[in-house]
C-alpha cells in the first residue's frame, strides 16, 4: 500500500510541474487560439538562466541562505524570460495574426528550435547540475516519503492557478483578456488595447514558465538545453487533456497526467507480465492525448465551442 | 473540432521538426571538421572520428575527439613516413548524436570521403550498426568505448576495440557485488540502449551465477530524468544493491532520487557514469557509490601522467573517460600503416590485426575477434567527491597467463 501511495505522490509532484507549464500554454491558447510551442524553451531558459545567476552570485561572494539565493536567481531570470516572451510574440506571432493559423504554429516551432540552439551556444550541451539550495528534508506520509521541495511544487502549482483565476476574473486586465479571447475586433471597438493585452499574456505566461523551469531543475537536480522539448510536449498534452484555454483544466489535466504516468510506469510491467516494461512510461502521455482527442476533443473541463470560421 | 484538428497537425509538425533537428545538427560540425588541417604538398591521410558531439553526453564525445586530435597533431609534428613518403594526417570529426540512425549516415559519409580508418563510435548502439558499413567498405574501425559484446561477434574483419567488453565488465561487476559488497538481493535498471542493456544482462548473469537474487528488473530511456516511479517499485523489493546500466546524465538524477525516496541501497554501474559529470550531477549523493572502468586505474596506466599533462595543456579541461583510449587507437592505427607501408585499408588491415602496442592505457593486442587481449576492469568508488580505485578485477580472459602467452593470433 505504501508503494501505491508513493506512486501517487510521485505522480502528484510530476503532475504539478506539468500543470505549472500547462498554465502557460493554456493562457496563450485561450486568448489567441495559438499553441505557443516555444513555451517549453522558455521553461528551459528560466532554469538555465537561474543556474547561471545563482552560480555568479555565489561565486562573487554573496552569502545568502539557499532559498533566498534561488529567489535572487529568479529575480534575474524572470525579467529576462518576460522580455523573451514579449519579443517572441512581437516578432514571430504578431505579424502573422491575420495569417492562416498554421503559419504562427510553424513560427512557434521555429522559435523553439532557435531558442534551443542559442542555449546550446551559451551553455554547451552538457547537463548543468542545479545547485542544492532548496530545503528537501523528507517527511514520512503513511509509509511514503515526501520532501519539502515536492510539497512546495504542489502548493506552488495550486497557488499560481488560484492567482491566475483571480486575475482573470477580478482585475481590469483579466476582464480585457476575457474580452479579447471572446472577440478581438469587438474588444478593440470597445476600447481594449488588444496588442497590450496579448503582450501581457505572453509576459505573464513566460514568468510562470521561468518559475516552472526552476522547479523542474530543482526537482531533478539538473537542467540542459534540450529539456524543454519533452516536458513542453507533456505539458501541452496536460493542457489538452484538461481542456485547452481553461486554467483550472490545465491544472487538473497536469495532475491527472502525472498520476497516470507514475502509476502506469510502476504497474505496467507486472500487469503485462513483463511484455511492456517501465520504459514505456512516456507513451502514456501520448496515448492519453490521442484518446482525449478522439472521445472528448474539447478536453475534460473544456467547453464545447462551435466551429469558428 | 477545430482544436482537435490543429492539435493533430501540431503533433505531426512537431514530429517532423524532431526529425529535422536530427539531420541538421551535423552540418556545422562537418564545416568545422578539418580541424587538424595539413599543409599542402604532403600526401594527406584522412582519419574519421565519430561520437556524439551534441546531446546530453556531448562532453564524452568531445573528450574522444580531443584524444584523436592530440594524437594527430603530435603525429603531424613528429613527421610520419609511410612507404617512404612523407604524410600528414587529417581528422574528419562527425557528430552521430548517440543515435543509431544518424550513426549510419555518418558512416556512409566516411565511406564516401574514403577515410583510411575510423576511430569510433562512442556508444555501442551507434558502433554496431555502423560497423556493417565499414566492413562492407573494408575500412578498419577501432572503437575506444563500445563495450557491447555483439560488436566483435558479427564476424567483421574491420571491427576492433581497445577496451574490455561487457562480458568482462558486467562479469567483474557481478562478482564485485557478490564478493566485495556481499549483496544478497540486487535490482537492475537499464536504459534500453545496446550498451546499457548488454551490460545489465551480463551483470545479471554473473550475479545469478554467484547466487545473488535479482529482485527487480526495471527500464528507462537515455533521455529520461524522472525515475521516481521505477525506484518506488524497486524500493518495495528492498535490494542491497541497485545496478544501473547507462550513462551519467541519467545515473546522476537517478542517484539523487534514490536518496529522496530513502533507499539505502548502493548504486553500482559501468563505465557510462564513472565520470566527473556523475559526481556533479548526483551531488553529495554520489558519495560511496560504485562504477567500473575497463582497463587499469588511471594512476597505474603506464603513460597516463604524461598524457594528462599534455591534454590539460592543450585543451585546458579535464579528461572525461576515453580520451586516452582514442589517443592510443589513433596511434596504433598509424603504427599499422607504417608497418604495412601503406594507408590503403586493404594493405594495412592485416598489420592492424598483428598489433602489439604499448599505449598510454597499457599494452594493446587484439584477439581473433578484434577484442583487446587481457582487458582488465577496475571498480571505483566515490570517496570525498572523487573516484578512487577500490579493486581491479581480472576478467577470465585477462588472467595473467593468457596475457603473457604468445597471443599473436592474426585476425585473418
Amino acid at each position: 500500500m505504501d508503494i501505491f501511495i508513493q506512486q501517487l505522490i510521485n505522480g502528484l509532484v510530476v503532475g504539478s510541474i506539468y500543470a505549472l507549464i500547462a498554465l502557460g500554454y493554456t493562457m496563450v491558447y485561450g486568448i489567441l487560439q495559438l499553441i505557443n510551442f516555444a513555451h517549453g524553451e522558455i521553461v528551459m531558459m528560466g532554469a538555465m538562466i537561474t543556474i547561471s545567476a545563482v552560480s555568479i552570485l555565489s561565486g562573487s561572494g554573496v552569502n545568502l541562505p539557499g532559498p533566498l539565493l534561488v529567489v535572487a536567481g529568479l529575480l534575474v531570470s524572470i525579467p529576462i524570460t518576460m522580455l523573451l516572451g514579449f519579443t517572441i510574440e512581437r516578432v514571430a506571432y504578431r505579424p502573422l495574426r491575420k495569417a492562416p493559423r498554421l503559419a504562427p504554429l510553424i513560427t512557434a516551432i521555429g522559435i523553439s528550435i532557435v531558442l534551443q540552439q542559442v542555449a546550446v551556444l551559451i551553455w554547451k550541451n552538457n547537463p548543468r547540475s542545479f545547485p542544492d539550495l532548496l530545503p528537501h528534508a523528507s517527511h514520512d506520509f503513511m509509509g511514503a516519503v515526501i520532501t519539502d521541495l515536492q510539497i512546495l511544487i504542489v502548493v506552488l502549482a495550486l497557488v499560481v492557478m488560484g492567482g491566475l483565476l483571480i486575475m482573470v476574473e477580478k482585475t481590469k486586465l483579466g476582464r480585457a483578456m476575457r474580452a479579447v479571447s471572446m472577440n478581438q475586433s469587438v474588444a478593440s471597438l470597445m476600447g481594449v488595447n488588444i496588442n497590450y493585452v496579448i503582450s501581457m499574456t505572453f509576459v505573464i505566461g513566460s514568468a510562470l514558465g521561468a518559475v516552472a523551469g526552476v522547479m523542474v531543475g530543482a526537482n531533478y537536480g539538473l537542467a540542459y538545453p534540450t529539456m524543454g522539448f519533452m516536458i513542453g510536449l507533456k505539458a501541452f498534452t496536460a493542457a489538452v487533456l484538461g481542456g485547452i484555454g481553461n486554467l483550472a483544466g490545465a491544472v487538473a489535466g497536469g495532475l491527472l497526467l502525472g498520476i497516470i504516468e507514475s502509476v502506469g510506469a510502476g504497474y505496467l510491467g507486472p500487469i503485462t507480465g513483463g511484455v511492456l516494461g517501465s520504459h514505456y512510461q512516456d507513451i502514456f502521455a501520448f496515448m492519453v492525448l490521442i484518446l482525449v482527442l478522439v472521445f472528448r476533443p474539447s478536453g475534460l473541463l473544456g467547453e464545447r465551442v462551435a466551429e469558428r470560421a | 473540432m477545430t482544436l482537435a484538428r490543429y492539435s493533430l497537425i501540431a503533433t505531426a509538425v512537431l514530429a517532423l521538426a524532431a526529425c529535422g533537428k536530427q539531420e541538421e545538427a551535423p552540418a556545422p560540425d562537418a564545416a568545422g571538421a578539418p580541424a587538424a588541417a595539413a599543409p599542402a604538398g604532403d600526401e594527406v591521410i584522412k582519419i574519421g572520428h565519430a561520437a556524439p558531439l551534441t546531446g546530453n553526453i556531448a562532453h564524452l564525445g568531445k573528450d574522444n575527439e580531443n584524444g584523436v586530435r592530440l594524437a594527430i597533431e603530435e603525429l603531424n609534428a613528429e613527421g610520419v613516413e609511410i612507404g617512404g613518403k612523407k604524410v600528414k594526417f587529417e581528422m574528419i570529426s562527425e557528430d552521430d548524436q548517440a543515435d543509431p540512425k544518424t550513426a549510419t549516415t555518418v558512416a556512409q559519409r566516411f565511406v564516401d570521403a574514403k577515410v583510411a580508418g575510423v576511430i569510433g563510435h562512442l556508444n555501442s548502439g551507434t558502433t554496431i550498426p555502423s560497423s556493417k558499413l565499414y566492413s562492407d567498405a573494408g575500412i578498419p574501425q577501432i572503437s575506444p568505448s563500445a563495450t557491447n559484446p555483439q560488436y566483435t561477434l558479427q564476424g567483421f574483419k574491420t571491427a576492433y576495440r581497445v577496451i574490455a567488453n561487457d562480458v568482462a565488465q558486467g562479469g567483474a561487476l557481478g562478482e564485485f557485488a557478490a564478493t566485495n559488497l556481499k549483496a544478497k538481493k540486487v535490482a537492475i535498471i537499464d536504459d534500453r540502449t545496446a550498451y546499457g542493456q548488454g551490460l545489465a544482462d551480463e551483470f545479471e548473469k554473473a550475479a545469478k551465477a554467484k547466487g545473488v537474487e535479482v529482485v527487480g528488473r526495471e527500464f528507462t530511456t537515455n533521455q529520461a530524468t524522472d525515475f521516481m516511479a521505477i525506484l518506488t517499485t524497486i524500493k518495495g523489493k528492498k535490494p542491497d544493491v541497485i545496478f544501473y546500466g547507462g550513462m551519467d546524465a541519467q545515473a546522476g538524477p537517478l542517484t539523487q532520487q534514490l536518496k529522496k525516496l530513502g533507499i539505502a541501497a548502493k548504486v553500482i554501474g559501468g563505465d557510462g557514469f564513472q565520470t566527473g559529470e556523475y559526481i556533479k550531477l548526483a551531488g553529495d549523493n554520489a558519495e560511496g557509490q560504485f562504477a567500473s572502468q575497463p582497463g587499469m586505474p588511471k594512476d597505474k596506466m603506464p603513460g597516463f601522467a604524461d598524457f594528462d599533462k599534455k591534454y590539460k595543456a592543450k585543451f585546458n579541461t579535464d579528461i572525461q573517460i576515453y580520451a586516452p583510449f582514442t589517443y592510443d587507437a589513433t596511434r596504433l592505427m598509424v603504427e599499422a600503416m607504417k608497418r604495412a607501408g601503406s594507408a590503403d585499408p586493404a594493405k594495412y588491415l592485416p598489420e592492424l590485426a598483428k598489433t602489439d602496442y604499448q599505449g598510454v592505457t597499457g599494452p594493446i593486442k587484439f584477439d581473433e575477434k578484434g577484442d583487446i587481449v587481457g582487458g582488465q576492469v577496475t571498480v571505483y568508488q566515490v570517496k570525498a567527491g572523487k573516484w578512487e580505485a577500490v579493486a581491479t578485477v581480472g576478467s577470465p580472459a585477462a588472467a595473467p597467463a593468457a596475457a603473457a602467452a604468445p597471443a599473436e593470433q592474426p585476425k585473418q
